[in-house]
């Protein structure tokens, strides 16, 4: 078998009175998209930072495209593209000067950084943009410049740190399609993430990461499974009808419906059509529905259904303090 | 390549680029166009006639030098407010995450602002000249001069990225800077002769290296016999330099953008 393009163990690291993480170990096959699944503060950050070399371990070992991060990280450098949430273009350049400065630093020499720098505009659709400044770009455009940015030495592996927060669905679509596209040419990625439709679109397989620790491992189906698939709520108009509700539709389910406050949540399985047969069978019984929704997994749920806790709010004071700590 | 190469290559990369940017940032320019005219303006025309400078034709000709080597130390702050920039921006992670020499960031910074203090120093001459200063010595003393203010500048420019890796933020690097860069530049022979100062205050300026910055180009553009100013005035700008690059690369190896 193939070298792992990432293999990470036990890696630790702290900032202060943080310990951002606590021993992680992650793996990543060659040609495969690692998804690391967090709230803010969890530590997905500093575990990019760490295995792009711009931070050193307290503890543990990581191999990226087999050099060591800290040991080899100079050789290791031009084997790794990051594009990061924060979209690190520089606003005063244009996005030809952008890429070919960058191509010139990864020493493609400079007849060959200007063609790939063409080569990449055209590739991310913004060869029309090509000589304006880039803090004329809107947001997605900034980010499909960072994205190519970080493809510019045709790296074995990709880091992309939550390369979609903050980006309406149109450019987030795109994006996603431009990452499969170069999974499909055998790059290695590594895919920070706080949305679960993002991990289960994209990656092969995802680390749910918290507090520093990895709390679950697997493919997006095997995490879903852990969570619970699809429910349907139905919320009904009158609270009296609860018990009603629940015997016309505990035979379409798999485990009993339960129903609080008017709103009864029962498993789906849209393969059965279940969302129809339910409206049927209530409509047919008189029990009259308010509204009915479908609801996925969320985040929220994987963090409840691991942790016992939800991915609140204090998440983002921890990250605060990392900052502070790390600054 | 050598490493050596690559490090000479990768910093005119990066000076290259912040090269491109000065004309795109036009705010960036009153930092070192306009503030070097008002401060001239300011100090021949409010305090200028105040001002007692024995052995010197106007207070122009006294001032001249002091007010270039105090704008050659205030455009410390265009290197600082880019570098803070960068770091704030995520840049300095793009840099530190590509395969290029470690040094080249900050050298490429430093050099383009060498640039930016050149333009001041032009415009500054200009002013100059429209307000009554003359070079009174050979021509190849007015540019040896504007050389040591040059270098001083570079130095200037490694302090303030020295200050700049520090700071959390541009805000913090600017009034960190100006805490240093006042009583250096004021407490000096630049705009009043220490003489005419309080003693602890006089012995302070005789003894600051930004005075002999500044004697040294008084005697390049005036004439006047210089003594071991201007080799004074070269070692310091060159220690200061040696000093301060060494610090702040080893400051920027662990760099992080807060």
């Amino acid at each position: 078998m193939a070298e792992a393009a990432i293999a990470v163990e036990g890696l630790r690291k702290r900032f202060g009175d943080v310990q951002a993480l606590c021993g992680i170990d992650l793996n990543a096959a060659p040609g495969t998209i690692l998804g690391l699944l967090g709230p803010n503060g969890a530590g997905k950050t500093t575990a990019v930072r760490i295995l792009t070399t711009l931070l050193p371990p307290d503890a543990g070992t990581a191999r990226v495209a087999g050099f060591d991060v800290v040991k080899d990280a100079a050789a290791l450098r031009s084997q790794i593209g990051l594009a990061g949430q924060y979209a690190a273009v520089d606003e005063n350049l244009t996005g030809f000067e952008n890429l070919e400065m960058v191509g010139r630093l990864y020493h493609l020499g400079r007849g060959p950084a200007r063609v790939r720098a063409h080569e990449l505009l055209e590739r991310f659709s913004l060869t029309d943009a090509a000589d304006r400044l880039t803090k004329t770009y809107s947001g997605g455009m900034r980010r499909r410049l960072d994205l190519a940015a970080a493809l510019v030495a045709r790296p074995p592996v990709l880091f992309l740190d939550e390369p979609t927060t903050g980006l309406d669905p149109v450019s987030r679509l795109q994006l996603w399609e431009t990452i499969e596209a170069r999974v499909a040419a055998g790059t290695t990625v590594l895919l920070t993430t706080q949305y679960l439709d993002e991990a289960d679109r994209l990656a092969d397989r995802i680390a749910v990461i918290d507090h520093g620790r990895v709390i679950a491992e697997g493919t997006p189906d095997q995490l879903k499974n852990q969570v619970g698939g699809e429910r349907l709520e139905v919320t009904l108009e009158d609270y009296g009808q609860e018990a009603a509700a629940i015997e016309t539709l505990a035979p379409l389910a798999d485990e009993r419906p339960k129903c609080e406050h008017g709103i009864l949540v029962m498993p789906l399985n849209k393969a059965r059509g279940d969302i129809a047969e339910a409206v049927r069978r209530l409509d047919a019984t008189g029990v009259r529905i308010a509204d009915i929704a479908v609801r996925r997994p969320t985040l929220d749920d994987v963090f409840l259904s691991l942790t016992g806790h939800a991915a609140e709010a204090e998440e983002e004071e921890a990250e605060q303090r990392e900052e502070e700590a790390v600054a | 390549m050598s490493a050596l190469a690559y490090a000479a290559a990768d910093t005119a990369v990066v000076a290259r680029r912040n090269l491109l940017r000065i004309p795109r940032q036009p705010d960036l320019w009153v930092s070192f166009t306009i503030q070097p005219i008002m401060f001239v303006l300011l100090f021949v025309y409010v305090f200028g006639g105040a001002i007692q400078t024995p052995g010197f034709d106007d207070y122009a000709d006294f001032l001249m030098p002091g007010i270039i080597a105090q704008t050659m130390s205030f455009g410390g702050f265009v290197t600082a407010i880019g570098l803070s920039d960068d770091l704030r921006k995520g840049l300095i992670d793009r840099f530190r995450s590509l395969p290029m020499a470690r040094s080249a960031v900050l050298a490429g910074r430093t050099l383009a602002d060498v640039a930016t203090n050149a333009v001041s120093i032009a415009v500054i001459i200009v002013v100059g000249l429209l307000v009554g200063f003359n070079f009174s010595a050979s021509p190849l003393e007015v540019v040896a001069g504007i050389g040591l203010l040059l270098l001083f500048g570079y130095a200037f420019s490694w302090i303030f990225a020295f200050i700049a890796l520090n700071s959390s933020s541009p805000e913090g690097a600017q009034s960190l800077g100006f805490v240093v860069i006042f009583p250096i530049t004021f407490a000096s022979s630049a705009f009043a002769p220490p003489d005419s100062m309080p003693a602890a205050v006089e012995a302070f300026a005789n003894a600051n290296p930004f005075s002999t910055v500044v004697d040294a180009t008084r005697a390049l553009f005036l004439g006047s016999p210089a003594g071991n100013d201007v080799w004074a005035a070269v070692l310091w700008s060159v220690g200061l330099i040696v000093v301060f690059a060494g610090l702040s690369v080893h400051k920027y190896r662990r760099a992080v953008s807060s």
